[in-house]
Order: C-alpha cells, then structure tokens, then sequence
C-alpha cells in the first residue's frame, strides 16, 4: 500500500474540519469512543449535534477560542493508500502552518466556499503551495448543496482559479464540486452533480500518480551518521548512513564525496535485512565505498557527473515564521541544511512579496511574521544544493536564532 | 521501474532517518524504553538503523513499580539480547525520596507521578534529548507534536509556542538545562504498528495475546486483580479471556476481551475495533477532555 501525505487548507468556515471529519468518518477511521468524546464537547459547549471541527482541535486554547492554532495530522487509511492529513488553519496568520504542512506535502487541497468564490486567502493558499512545491492541487469547490449545485457557480470559480494558478508554478491542478455537509462527491460521486465528468475526492486521493514525482535521475546522499561497529566481527566496518534524498544508487556505481572531492566506488548497500541491489528516495540505507575515505555527517556522496551546486552564497526564498524579532539585511543566523549546519549571513533582502497579488515591494526593510521574501545569503561553508524547484530534499533549508535557538524561516534556494 | 515504496517501508525510513538525526545532534540521548508495544517497536528500529554496530545510546525505563510481571522479564532479556545498557528510574525512589506523594485513594495510580521521576532522571543522568514512542494518532494533544519537541528548563512543552518543523530538517539545538523530545513513530497508526511487527517477526511480551485472568470490571473497562490492585466492595471478580491493547502501569492500563492468540487475529481485531487503544484501555486519560495535554505541558511522555 503506498502513503499519500497531503496538507488541506481553507479559510474560516469553508467547511474544512466537515469534509476531515467526512473522510474519516466514511473511511471508518473516527472510533466511537472518540465519536462519544465529541458530542459530550459539543454539548459542554451548548451546541446541537456533533462540531466535528473539535475533532481536530485537540489544544485547550483552541477549543476554548474556537479557533485552530496548530497544524494537526491525521490518518486513514482505504484498502488503495495509507493518508496522512496535514490539516493547516486557514487564519490570515498562520501562514507558517500552511508552509509547514505543504512541506511533506504530495498533494494539496484547497477549499473554498461555493457561495464565496475564490477570496484572498485561497490565492495565499494556492501560491504557498505552489511555492512549496507541492505537485499536486485539488481545489475543493465546497458546499454545493448551498448554490443548488448549479454548474455554472463551479465553472465560473474553476476559471478563475485557473487564471490565477496560471501565474504559478503548478503541475498537476484538478477541480471538485462536493458538499462536505452531504456526502456529495466526496467518496462516491453524486447524483446531484450529473454535469460533473470526473471522479470523487477520495478516488482521485486514491488514484494520483505521485510515485514518478520522487526525482529519482539526481544522485543526493547527505551522510547523517558514520557506522563503525569496531567489534571482532565487523572490525574493518566503516559504513555511511543516511536517507536517499534523491536519484537511484547501484552497487558498483562511480560517486564523489562532497566536499573532500574524492571519488570511489559503491561496495555495497547494507540494511540490517541485507544487501540490497539498489536504493531510491525514500529509503534509509547504509552505503559501504570501495576505498577508505574520510567522509563524515555532513558529507554527501553524489555522482562525479552530476553534482549539486556548490557554494556559500545562496539566492533563497523566505518564510518568516517568528513574531519575536524580524529578518533584516545584516543579520547572521545558524542555518541547517540536511545533515548539516553552518552559520548564514543576510547579504541582502531583495523584495518582499505581497502573496495576495505577487507583487514585489523592493523597499522592504526587513520580513516579519508569515512575510516571504527573496534574499542572498553568505554561508561559513560551502554547501552543497540544488534548486527547490528541482529537488525539494537538498533545496530547502531552515534557520535558527543562535540566541533563542527558535527556528525563524524555512528557505528555497533558487 | 522502480518498485513502490509501501506504506511501511516509508514509515520505517522516516523513523530511521529521525534516530540517525538523535544520535547525531545530541551529547547524551537516550531512548525510552517501557516493554510496551511502540517501544519495542522503537527498539528494533534503532537496531536496524545503527546495524551492524551497538546502539548508540542506553534505554531508560520509568518504572511505576506497578509492572506486569511478564513485561519486566520481557525487558530483561530484550536489553540483555541487544547488549545495551539500562537505566532504570523508579517511582518508588521518588515516593521514598519525599520528591512526590502516593494518592492512596482507591483507583488512584502512579501514572501522573513518572512525570517528577522522569524529570529527576533526565536531569541527574544529563540527557539532552529522551526519545519516545509516542504516536499522533493516539491523543489529540499528541496530533500537534513534533517530530523534535522542546522541553524548557522545567521540563515543559507549550503547544501554543512550538518551533515549526518543515520538510525533514529537525532543529535540536537547545540550551543547557532544557531537552529535547523525539518521536519517530509520530506517523504510525495502531494498525501499522501491529502490521509492521507481523512483517518483522517482532517478539512482543505475552500479555497482548490473549489469555486467561482475573479481572473486574470499573468504570466500564476491565482491570486485572494484581498485587497492585484489587477489586472494591462492589466489584465482582471473574475470569475472562483478554488481551492488552497498551501496556502501562497496572492500576490504570484495562485489557480488552479478546480471543486473538496470534499476531494475524490481534490485526483483524484492530482493523475492525471501533474504540481507540487509549480510550479503551486508559484509565488516566478519562479525567478531562485535555488530560493528555495537561500532563504533557508538566513534562509526561
């Protein structure tokens, strides 16, 4: 069975936590005990029913605000896929949760209200996907039953969706009419909706190819740790472990060693199952090189004619995430990027980008809170990177406050 | 082509690439280990992932004093099989010590007070990172944690301040005195843990297959009778056919009726239960609708 993980995003009241809780309610995945605790909540709460948005918002601060603060991760399951929800608050403020489940994410999907069209923040919320690169987009044109599922409320808001999304970079873009509310093409399709040709929500969740999105021509290793049992009997063991971020390694393969630059051969693959012939992204293997070489966390072993670029100054693009202090041109920060870290240098904030027009403020002095913007970055060392675009695993990065040890913004290095 | 990845196989090489990252980015880590099913499961990942060298770290068990027996011999000789060194914290210590205070009200249990003895232990032995089994889909203050969790100086999460955590690149820098929580196993479900214990062949201790004991039940769940804990006035004692779902503290952790004496059948009774392994089997996340996330913030598991 294979995992799909994708992130949901809406704005208030688009019906999100409904079509989670509709998911997970038809995929027999809400227990009853859990089922009996939401009702008893709803009732503390005076309301009728069941308010399956408490399903979600598990924090005492949420509930008491009524409010969702935290990205919360969810799972089901069908006898086709594994999920993994990340469901993001669609509040104007939290944008740092949109980034943070768009990360991992396969897949996004975007709700927005029949009766509402596309508003500003599903313009926010499809550009922070796009940025993130997700591949692929489902935007859930919600509560159909509402506009007496009239195909031309959805045409009208798939066309101008489709406008905007045409300025971003987005591979794979779907559109649903559902009504979380009632079932309607969420997991079977509707019957009120005969003028809709394509598939239910779960079925395309179960259908998207996403096992070609992996990038598996790029040979990326960052070594995480140096295995060396020194024991009688793997004296002579010397192996490096790590997760393949990208590319296809073979035994016998030529690779390079970044930085030292010294070549070898693969020996072998280990797992503690065995040998293994071959690794791709995701796995977790152990690689042993023909030679002795001095290779250790941080390294990464790629191919001696397909390298990642190398350098200490990084053109990027920022997330801000922290509302305790802001970024400005100047500041040094430490900086993680896989196995490894270095300190960062801000040479220079090029523009602040205002997500709601993808306009470009030149005269930004700093990035604040959920702002985004383009900078060049000086790093202590080199690193060793490839654009986000093209891989996300050696594209990205974060940094962290070396005071506080927060981490302030996630990085996509351009 | 290449083959599909499975859900499990990438389950697994998420949790490996997270205890690659623990013992790493810490001076002194150390794995919780309790004999329950997530740790055991924790356990053979860390093996698969240093092999074939030791693990790098020691398991830590906070131990209630209220142990199933069959579980207490199950980490005796897990430990001694994978030649790891066991530091043993106990509860009962921190009673003797005067660091907390039985409850010896009927129905009262020790489950709340592990939270001082783990603080203790963490901070008498140095750990700068305690890394735990703890899954999202079993609590809904655990759905809003972090693969790397902070704990401040006291020992305390705040869910309302929590640094975020994007792609897979985990933040574990800290100050001396404050610690960091890892929970690889954040993305399996129950199902997962029992499928991917079936594939591996993963030993587990007796008593989550069924078997016959002596129970009774309160509060609508059913208790073992154990030298910890014996039924009230009211409550009948009888012998029933269980199973453990989750394996805590005997005075609080119920069994559920169950006839699933190998691994295949405690599967098929998983993917059909109805009632989440917490809520069927935990006495101690009943107290309110934010139990779990209360005792987090105080620094629990």
């Amino acid at each position: 069975m294979e995992l799909l993980r994708f992130a949901t995003a809406g704005s208030v009241d688009d019906g999100k936590s409904t079509l989670i809780g509709r998911l997970l309610y038809d995929s027999k995945q809400i227990f009853e005990d859990t089922l009996e605790a939401l009702e008893h909540s709803t009732k503390l709460r005076g309301e009728e029913g069941m308010n399956l948005a408490l399903l979600t918002d598990g924090l005492r601060a949420e509930r008491e605000q009524g409010i969702t603060i935290d990205v919360a991760y969810r799972y089901f399951a069908t006898p086709r896929r594994k999920f993994i929800i990340a469901d993001t608050p669609g509040h104007v403020q939290y944008t740092r949760n949109m980034v943070t489940g768009a990360s991992t994410a396969d897949l996004a999907l975007i709700l927005v209200d029949a009766r509402n069209g596309i508003v500003e923040q599903s313009r926010r919320h499809a550009f922070l996907a796009s940025l993130l690169g997700v591949p692929h987009l489902v935007l859930c044109v919600n509560k159909m039953d509402l506009v007496d599922y009239d195909q031309a409320v959805f045409e009208r808001i798939k066309n101008e969706f489709r406008d905007f999304a045409a300025k971003l970079d987005v591979r794979d873009l779907t559109f649903v009419p559902v009504s979380a509310l009632r079932g309607d093409n969420v997991v079977e399709r509707s019957a009120n909706t005969p003028w809709y040709e394509g598939s239910s929500l779960l079925h395309q969740l179960e259908e998207v190819h996403i096992a070609s999105d992996r990038n598996l021509i790029d040979c990326r290793f960052p070594v995480q740790y140096v295995i060396r049992p020194r024991d009688d009997r793997f004296h002579d063991y010397r192996g490096y472990a790590g997760q393949v971020a990208s590319g296809t390694y073979k035994v016998g393969d030529d690779v390079v060693v970044l930085p030292s630059g010294f070549t070898s051969t693969i020996a072998s693959i280990d797992t503690a199952d065995g040998p293994v012939e071959e690794a791709v992204p995701p796995m977790s293997v152990t690689i042993r090189l023909t030679d002795e070489l001095d290779v250790s966390r941080g390294d990464m072993i790629s191919r001696p004619n397909n390298r990642p670029r190398e350098g200490q100054d990084v053109d990027a693009m920022l997330c801000w995430f922290s509302d305790r202090t802001r970024l400005q041109a100047g500041g040094k920060y430490a900086l993680k990027h896989t196995s490894k870290w270095a300190r960062a240098l801000v040479k220079d904030l090029h523009y602040r980008l205002d997500v709601n027009t993808l306009s470009r403020d030149e005269s930004a002095e700093g990035l604040a809170l959920n702002e985004i913007g383009r900078v060049t970055l000086r790093t202590t060392q080199p690193l060793f990177y490839d654009d986000y675009r093209r891989n996300r695993a050696t594209g990205s990065f974060i940094l962290v406050d070396e005071a506080t040890n927060d981490t302030l913004a996630a990085g996509m290095i351009l | 082509m290449h083959r599909l990845i499975s859900h499990l196989d990438a389950l697994e090489a998420e949790s490996m690439h997270l205890l690659r990252e623990f013992a790493a980015e810490f001076e002194r880590p150390v794995l919780l280990f309790s004999g329950g099913k997530d740790s055991v499961v924790m356990l053979h990942l860390a093996k698969k992932a240093f092999w074939p060298a030791k693990l790098p770290f020691p398991v830590m068990h906070i131990d209630t004093g209220h142990n199933f027996p069959e579980v207490l011999e199950f980490r005796d000789s897990a430990v001694e099989r994978l030649d790891v060194n066991l530091v043993v914290a106990s509860v009962q210590e921190s009673i003797d010590r005067g660091r907390v205070a039985e409850d010896t009200t009927p129905g009262a249990s020790r489950n709340r007070l592990q939270t001082t003895t783990l603080l203790d232990a963490i901070e008498e032995h140095g750990f700068d990172a305690v890394m735990g089994g703890a899954r999202r889909d079993e609590e809904k203050a655990r759905a809003k944690e972090r693969f790397f969790s902070f704990r401040d100086e006291f020992g305390q999460w705040d869910p309302k301040n929590q640094r975020p955590e994007v792609w897979s690149i985990y933040n574990g820098r800290h100050r001396k005195g404050e610690h960091i929580r890892v929970f690889p196993l954040s993305n399996w479900t129950e199902l997962d843990i029992w499928q991917y214990i079936a594939d591996e062949n993963i030993e587990l201790p007796t008593i989550y297959f069924a078997h016959r004991r002596d129970v009774f039940r309160r509060d609508g769940m059913l208790m073992a009778v154990t030298e910890f804990l014996q039924a009230g006035e009211n409550e009948e004692v009888f012998e029933a056919t269980v199973r453990y779902r989750t394996v805590g503290d005997a005075t609080c952790t119920a069994a559920v009726e169950s006839i699933a004496v190998e691994i295949d059948d405690v599967i098929a009774e998983v993917a059909a239960s109805r009632i989440t392994e917490r809520g069927a089997t935990r006495a101690d996340d009943k107290f309110s609708e934010a139990a779990m996330e209360d005792r987090k913030r105080e620094g629990y598991f």
